[in-house]
């Protein structure tokens, strides 16, 4: 079982890295990048024995308690069997 | 009465801290690894800055997780002194110790200076042997020191007169060229519900030593010491 997290700032939030990023973009010549938004990524292997449900419920509660901070990001989680 | 200086893979004002206790407090104070979790003889804990866990995750994600902490938040329950500085802040902020959160400074750069806070109130343990509107000349010195949170909590700081310490220039007005990081309205530190946890991202222990630049930072500590004499 493996589960992917994707955390990312909340909207609103601001984040200079992206900005940053959205800079360099627009200096090299790439048209039409409205906006980039960075964020984190996580790959979990997961024990053998979970079921799909018992691996989302781990996946969800690393990403809400571990992975994210609530005040600042939003996660989202996927787990492949 | 005696301090505690927390300890961190990764914390380097711990020695710092140390040095502002027992020199110039002039009580006794130890240090305390990240896994001991008894501060039942300790007065008042100071968690120091750095780059706990080289701020992997998010700086001061991994830290808040570790024994020690679990203790620190039974500590401020019990109403115990806790003070936490820039590294020490982020921490308090993971901890949930303090509300929001510290992100990467608006420019991006590590800024490493003297700013200027004002003093914002006078109701802390922190806080009380200075003057409301006092100016310190503190040095600064983070890459992740931009306050953030969402307008219910704002509204609650502000109301509770818990915004401690604002940045500002050297006349005590605050503006966009003073607000170094971009911090939500220029706060540079704040304080929990019951007063008794602060945090701040400037080093008022870097600042007791003329030597140094600065001993504005000293009013901090003293202010603590006269609170715990007293309360004993």
């Amino acid at each position: 079982m493996k589960a992917k997290v994707y955390v990312t700032l909340k909207q609103g939030v601001l984040d200079p890295q992206g900005k940053a990023i959205r800079h360099s973009v627009a200096l090299l010549g790439y048209d039409g990048v409205a906006d980039v938004r960075q964020g984190k990524y996580f790959e979990i292997a997961l024990d053998s024995g979970l079921d799909a449900a018992g691996a989302r419920e781990t996946a969800e509660a690393l990403a809400r308690d571990v992975l994210s901070n609530p005040v600042i990001e939003d996660y989202r989680v996927e787990v492949e069997g | 009465m005696k301090f505690g200086v927390i300890v961190f893979p990764g914390s380097n004002c711990d020695h710092d801290a140390y040095h502002v206790i027992s020199k110039h407090v002039g009580q006794p104070v130890d240090f305390i690894w990240h896994r001991e979790t008894d501060l039942s003889t300790y007065d008042a804990v100071i968690i120091p800055g750095g780059f706990s866990y080289g701020d992997y995750l998010r700086a001061g994600a991994l830290a808040s997780f570790s024994p020690v902490m679990a203790s620190v938040k039974e500590f401020a329950a019990r109403g115990r002194v806790v003070l936490g500085i820039c590294n020490g802040f982020q921490i308090l902020c993971e901890t949930g110790l303090l509300p929001g959160a510290l992100i990467r400074n608006r420019e991006l750069h590590f800024i490493c200076q003297h700013v200027n806070v004002r003093v914002e109130t006078t109701e802390t343990p922190f806080t009380h042997e200075l003057r409301d509107g006092q100016v310190l000349s503190l040095p600064v010195a983070h890459a992740e020191g931009n306050y953030v949170c969402d307008d219910e909590t704002y509204e609650e700081l502000v109301r509770e007169d818990r915004v401690v310490f604002r940045y500002c220039d050297a006349e005590g007005v605050s503006g966009e060229g003073s607000n170094l990081n971009g911090s939500r309205d220029h706060i540079a530190g704040i304080c929990s519900p019951g007063r008794n946890v602060l945090g701040l991202m400037p080093h008022p222990e870097r600042a007791c030593e003329d030597l140094l630049g600065s001993s504005d930072g000293s009013g901090v500590f003293r202010s603590l010491a006269a609170m715990l004499a007293a309360a004993r």
